[in-house]
């Protein structure tokens, strides 16, 4: 067996809207072994997006636990989850997300920014991580110079150049065609079994999900291991 | 700082809006630095006024005259160390929008009492040697092109002249510097003794006059002293420190400068403000980037500062350029055209500016530094 590397633990989110209380995971539990490429699906809503940020940190369980190695990612305060974020999570977003004022280059070098590293080292490794994604001639364009695919790429580099322990990807292929996409799904999938990376993707598109280890299903709050009919 | 290029490209996203916003920012102080050196025209005197001087005038207004046998009586009360006297000569020199005041002067003991006054010792020499010689301040001799040796006609309009001519003539002797940018250039003093003789009525008898305290801390006691000396005399004398004097005259004028004053502060705020929302603007349009970069690991404490960095160069640009263009401008150009007696832009509102700068750079990003320090990422990441 796996060691396991993401461990939520009877899980509970829940938003308010005005009066309504939205209940969007309900005890939900998940485990994701170090070096799996889990798949996650479910309808529109389902609250995919939602399971995402609180493994990654980037929002507050209700109630329940969230591990990463083992660190109790809900206790810690927001100074100390950023600079965790910085060291352990890369996400990939749907709409790339780049700086449209800032080069390839540079936009992968941004969480370097965070790091103790020397300019010198910063430049280093975001031109090696735009090697891994493929974009060694690309390094000085725009995110509008370059095609959807492209920017994806960027994205990835930028998510792997700190070389973190889990990569969270929402819906990485949702805004590329079947070509590019597929292009995406190769990276990763090459970043998955030859690099080791832990990787968590939502996705809509049972192509993509095809391409994982392993696949869930988000319904009504709970994981389910079979698509719901 | 390694995330100075980070804020640099962010500034320059839109070219023209940071350009509008800098430029208006510049306007601001520049408009400040010429509200600066407007009230440091209008002021003049007063703070450079000596504390240890008084100015002893008719009890009525300064126009009444007052005799000069009143020069040894005050010499006499105990805390005046030196007492000059001066007289409003308001002449015109060949048209009467050319203003500049004249005063008839003891030579030595008016230098000595206004040390601010510098005047080269040989021309001072060749002052004493003639009877008809006048000095003139830098500013006024450059104005109307004047140098030493010239023949200088006034036209009386109070002091009629005895004999023919009614048109005064004085020889320029020297031309005295201010020892600061606060002192007055503009003047022209000419000597009384010529003045007394040759003027067809009042003789005998000055404007106000001039003391100096043996000790600053004696100006009410001696004032009073003064006062009481000359009550009951058909000349009843009013005596206040010059500081007090200067500013009573100033209000004549002070009004329009008031009015001034009141539309340029409502320009400048309203600048500021338009400044600091589109600050703001600036950043709400990003709130996605910012949350973004919190996804990264950006903490909110370095997202809030980034704005801020942000904010504050496009103050410290606008500021810059403001008040560095009206340091010099201010040097070229007086819109007043020598109305005032001073213009030039004081050190002290300099940096006064520069304090501004800062605290506008800091106001203007206060909100949008709030909203990307509360900017709470799952929700910025949603509204993308
Ligand atoms: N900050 C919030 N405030 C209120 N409701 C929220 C908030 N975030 C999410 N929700 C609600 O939680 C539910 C799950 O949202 P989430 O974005 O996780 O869905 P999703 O599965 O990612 O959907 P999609 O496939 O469309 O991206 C939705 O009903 C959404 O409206
Ligand atoms: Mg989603």
């Amino acid at each position: 067996m796996l060691e396991t590397l993401v461990n939520v633990n009877r899980m509970v989110k829940s938003f308010r809207r005005g009066a309504e209380e939205i209940h969007v995971l309900e005890q939900l539990d998940l485990q994701v072994g170090r070096g799996e490429f889990l798949a996650l699906m479910g309808p529109s809503g389902s609250g995919k997006s939602t399971l995402l940020n609180l493994i990654g940190g980037l929002d507050k369980p209700t109630s329940g636990t969230v591990a990463v190695a083992g660190e109790a990612v809900e206790q810690l305060n927001e100074r100390q989850l950023a600079a965790w974020r910085a060291r352990h999570i890369g996400f990939v977003f749907q709409f790339y997300n780049l700086m449209p004022t800032l080069s390839a280059q540079k936009n992968v070098e941004l969480p370097l920014l965070l790091t103790q590293l020397s300019a010198r080292q910063r430049r280093e490794h975001a031109a090696a991580a735009l090697e891994i994604v493929g974009l060694t001639h690309r390094t000085s364009h725009y995110p509008s110079q370059m095609s959807g695919g492209e920017q994806q790429r960027v994205g990835i580099a930028r998510a792997i150049v700190t070389d973190p322990t889990l990569l969270l990807c929402d819906e990485p292929t949702g805004d590329l065609d079947r070509k590019s996409g597929d292009e995406i799904l190769d990276l990763l999938q090459a970043l998955n079994a030859q690099q080791g990376k832990t990787i968590v993707m939502v996705t809509h598109d049972p192509h993509a999900s095809a391409r994982a280890g392993r696949v869930v299903y988000l319904n009504k709050g709970q994981l389910l291991l079979e698509k719901p009919e | 700082m390694k995330f100075l290029p980070l804020v640099w490209r962010n500034l320059w996203r839109r070219k023209l809006r940071t350009l509008l916003t800098i430029l208006s920012i510049a306007v601001a102080f520049l408009l400040y630095g010429y509200l600066a050196a407007i009230r440091a025209g209008m002021e003049t005197g007063v703070t450079v006024a000596g504390q240890d001087r008084l100015i002893v005038r008719h009890k009525v207004s300064i126009i009444q005259l007052l005799p000069v046998s009143y020069l040894e009586r005050i010499r006499q009360v105990p805390g005046v160390k030196e007492v000059i006297h001066s007289t409003w000569f308001g002449g015109v020199y060949q048209e009467p929008k050319n203003f500049f005041p004249q005063i008839p002067v003891n030579p030595e003991e008016y230098l000595r009492m206004y040390p601010e006054f510098r005047l080269p010792e040989e021309q001072k020499k060749a002052w004493l040697a003639t009877r008809t010689g006048a000095i003139v301040g830098k500013k006024t001799a450059l104005k109307y092109g004047f140098k030493i040796g010239d023949r200088i006609p006034i036209q009386p309009t109070i002091w009629r002249r005895s004999g023919a001519t009614p048109v005064w003539e004085f020889d320029l002797v020297g031309i005295y510097e201010g020892a600061d940018k606060a002192a007055d250039e503009s003047q022209l003093f000419f000597r009384y003794d010529y003045f007394d003789e040759a003027r067809s009525e009042g003789r005998g008898q000055v404007g106000w006059y001039v003391v100096r305290l043996t000790d600053p801390g004696l100006s009410e006691e001696v004032a009073k002293k003064i006062d009481a000396d000359f009550s009951n005399s058909p000349w009843e004398t009013k005596a206040e420190s010059e500081k007090a004097f200067v500013q009573s005259f100033a209000k004549q004028v002070g009004d329009i400068g008031a009015i001034v004053r009141a539309i340029l502060t409502a320009v400048f705020f309203t600048i500021l403000l338009i400044a600091g929302n589109t600050m703001a603007q600036a950043v709400r349009e990003r709130t996605g980037e910012i949350g973004v970069l919190k996804a990264l690991g950006f903490s909110n404490a370095l997202a809030m500062l980034l704005v801020l960095m942000e904010s504050m160069m496009v103050a410290v640009a606008g500021g810059g350029v403001g008040l560095g263009l009206a340091w010099t401008l201010i040097r070229l150009w007086d819109p007043t055209g020598g109305a005032l007696p001073v213009f030039y832009f004081p050190v002290n509102d300099l940096l006064i500016g520069v304090a501004l700068t800062l605290l506008l750079g800091l106001a203007t990003g206060f909100f949008p530094a709030l909203i990307a320090l509360r900017l709470r990422v799952a929700e910025a990441l949603r509204r993308l």
